[in-house]
């Protein structure tokens, strides 16, 4: 019985993460990121090409307003130098100070600043906030395997443009692969070297996709790599502590069972 | 009622005598740990314990957590940030106490799902199991306003759903809803009283737990013969039993050491599984998310919610006779309570005079049956109320109505029970013929 109902506790927790097919769903392709798997970790180079992309590209339209500045030196994430840091926050971002009442170059102690100009949402959770597999029929059996899919929603958007647009209510809408539905209102943002990559990588529209989705992911789970490492010390600890108790239990209850034999 | 026969407390050294004669707590705490448990006790009466480390880590957690949250509308959120960024351990913390509501759940559905098959609701454990209703009751309230905090899409239409069906209520419906809101929408109101309560009801749990253990040790706990532990001397006892502590406690131990390595592996890898990315985007009063989903422990009552629609005939009739008071939506709600009040009435609907349903042929399949439609109703609840899923929502909600209120007391006449062994005694031997005969070497002796 308590095997019948372990796999069915297990099954049972697993409708929820499927619950939200959302009518149409565009196609996601599986991504391979370096951060996926149990002990999959940020590949700082590539976190630091995403950054460049944000900062050239997304960040024109899209804020960021949760992420604290200072943690782009964090050793699990782009770590960048305290200098370097410091440099990029200053020449990049401005913000309202209110105690100078006045807008001054940003500092690592801020946070990346929002932006709300083109009414285009903010990309802070962003990686967390979408899922790109679901089901199938609600089981989430697709999330249990390939994960939730933010980053690989993100870079399929991100590729998944046709070239293809059409005017609707005033605004123009473009069709997009990826996208619930088929259209979306951003406009296609990478043409393929949109930026220069510092360590030569070919900024084709697909790497800078790719690049910018794990560097979101990181934005979005800065201490993923903590998170994964903690988990697994945890498993072995307590799978360490349930094989002493097992031992413990049967010499515990040996006596009993050799008296309940006689 | 006296209890089972035991050895009680005695106070040795002249401090222990003091202190007894004055508070006996010792005594209290030794009458608790050693308590007479019966030793055929199976791998299912394990849940007590993790849904006690539950409620312990729940508490633990949260009263951190609250040391950092801010319960205001336009802070909650980035509050939640600040802890998942800036504070130490925080995105730990958090997780853990997201999917510690989750493993609570698991346990405490596999502890009264145990409930149910081992008849442990019939006489003389009635009480138990209302108390335990109650608690049930209360950790779904609490999860639920546990939810609207972090102050997401989900949350904030999570609450506005629930806290909506006190409006179908007929007549005073609008004027509790808008006492509950605290205000005529969900809204900074609504989030100051459910963090609130969200930091009181555990410890109203808390208390319940307290009796909830003390009206099984009361009459002992049940076990899976459902036959009662021999009373008429402490030498039978005995032979029935084995002391709580140390048995039961390492046993325990041993399995919730098994089932944290499986909650660890959740936390550390996959801590969003089995929450909903919405929930990850700011509550927004002006966009509808696509699907509202609650939480999936509370995915059947979901389902029993939307099943009863104006086109049920059920719901028709109920319509026309009552002059149109009772509405799908009111209907909706009376069946989504009414789950959980025919399940706390087990003890007076289960008519046959045997408990366990271990002797109990029929009762097998219908039990089963009700465990295969609970899961049912959890899927069915996640998918659109559209198609085929909301006539797969009536069957369920429907079989779960029938197996309280019709298969029970019926089965209680039609079924011919199996034999029950003798005594505890029987049924322990008979199950150590069964596992270990083959390993008939004598058992091992402590190697100093």
């Amino acid at each position: 019985m308590l095997k019948k109902l372990a796999l069915a506790a297990t099954l049972a927790m697993a409708p929820v993460s499927g619950a939200f097919a959302a009518g149409a769903d565009g196609h996601v392709e599986n991504y391979e990121f370096s951060f996926e798997g149990p002990f999959g970790t940020f590949d700082q180079a590539q976190l630091q090409r995403g950054l460049q992309v944000y900062t050239q590209v997304c960040s024109a339209c899209h804020g960021m307003e949760y992420v604290p500045l200072r943690t782009l030196s964090s050793e699990t994430g782009p770590g960048m130098p305290e200098n370097q840091v410091r440099a990029y926050a200053e020449q990049n971002f401005e913000i309202y100070d209110e105690e100078i009442d006045d807008w001054r170059p940003a500092r690592p102690t801020d946070n990346f600043p929002a932006n709300e100009a083109a009414g285009a949402p903010d990309l802070s959770m962003m990686a967390k906030a979408r899922a790109g597999f679901h089901g199938p029929y609600g089981l989430g059996i697709n999330q249990f395997f390939k994960g939730m899919g933010g980053p690989e929603y993100m870079a399929s958007l991100l590729t998944g443009y046709t070239g293809e647009d059409k005017e609707e209510a005033g605004a123009i809408l473009y069709e997009n692969t990826a996208f619930p539905g088929g259209w979306i209102s951003m406009a296609p943002p990478l043409w393929g070297d949109d930026v220069d990559y510092a360590d030569g990588t070919e900024a084709t529209i697909e790497q800078q996709s790719k690049d910018v989705s794990a560097f979101l992911m990181w934005a979005a789970e800065p201490k993923l790599m903590a998170r994964k490492q903690a988990g697994f010390v945890g498993v072995i600890f307590l799978t360490v502590l349930s094989v002493l108790l097992y031992l413990t239990n049967k010499r515990l209850w040996a006596p009993v069972k050799a008296r309940g034999k006689e | 009622m006296s209890g089972i026969p035991h050895d009680h407390y005695e106070p040795s050294s002249g401090g222990e005598k003091w202190l007894h004669k004055r508070l006996p707590i010792v005594g209290l705490m030794y009458d608790t740990l050693m308590l007479p448990t019966p030793k055929n006790l199976n791998w299912m009466w394990i849940w007590g314990i993790v849904l006690t480390f539950c409620l312990v880590l729940q508490i633990i957690t949260g009263v951190v957590l609250a040391m950092h949250y801010t319960p205001h509308v336009d802070e909650a959120f980035a509050s939640i940030e600040h802890i998942m960024r800036n504070v130490n351990g925080g995105a730990m913390l958090r997780y853990l106490h997201m999917n510690g509501a989750s493993l609570f759940f698991v346990a405490v559905y596999a502890h009264i799902f145990r409930g149910l098959y081992y008849g442990s609701y019939k006489a003389p454990r009635e009480v138990t199991w209302i108390i335990g209703m109650l608690i049930y009751l209360l950790m779904m309230g609490t999860a639920f306003m546990g939810y609207v905090l972090p102050w997401g899409q989900m949350s904030f239409w999570g609450a506005t759903v629930i806290t909506g069906l006190f409006g179908a209520i007929p007549f005073i419906g609008e004027s509790i809803q808008t006492w509950l809101l605290g205000g005529p929408a969900v809204d900074n109101a609504t989030l100051n009283r459910f963090f609130s309560l969200h930091y009181l009801m555990p410890f109203i749990i808390a208390g319940l737990v307290i009796v909830h253990i003390w009206a099984f040790h009361t009459t002992g706990n049940n076990n899976p013969t459902g036959v009662e532990v021999r009373r008429t001397s402490k030498a039978d006892a005995e032979k029935d039993t084995v002391p709580f502590w140390p048995y039961f406690v390492i046993k325990d131990l041993f399995a919730l050491a098994i089932i944290l390595a499986v909650f660890f592996a959740v936390v550390g890898f996959m801590p969003n599984y089995l929450g909903h990315p919405d929930n990850y985007i700011e509550a927004n009063p002006l966009v509808t998310p696509a699907h509202i989903v609650p939480e999936w422990y509370f995915l059947p009552f979901y389902a029993i919610l939307r099943a009863f629609d104006g086109d049920v005939w059920v719901v028709i009739a109920a319509s026309f006779l009552t002059g149109g008071i009772i509405d799908a939506k009111f209907f909706g709600v009376l069946a989504m309570f009414g789950a959980i009040a025919v399940m706390a009435l087990a003890p007076w609907l289960d008519t046959s005079s045997v408990r366990s349903g271990r002797y109990r042929p029929m009762f097998k399949w219908w039990f089963w049956l009700f465990v295969v439609n609970f899961f049912v109703l959890m899927w069915v609840g996640a998918m659109p109320a559209e198609g085929i899923y909301p006539y797969i929502a009536l069957i369920g909600s429907t079989y779960w109505f029938a197996y309280f209120l019709v298969i029970l007391p019926l089965l209680g006449v039609l079924e011919k029970p199996l034999p029950q062994p003798d005594t505890i005694e029987d049924d322990f031997k008979a199950n150590l013929g069964k596992s270990s005969s083959k390993d008939g070497a004598p058992v091992a002796t402590p190697a100093e």
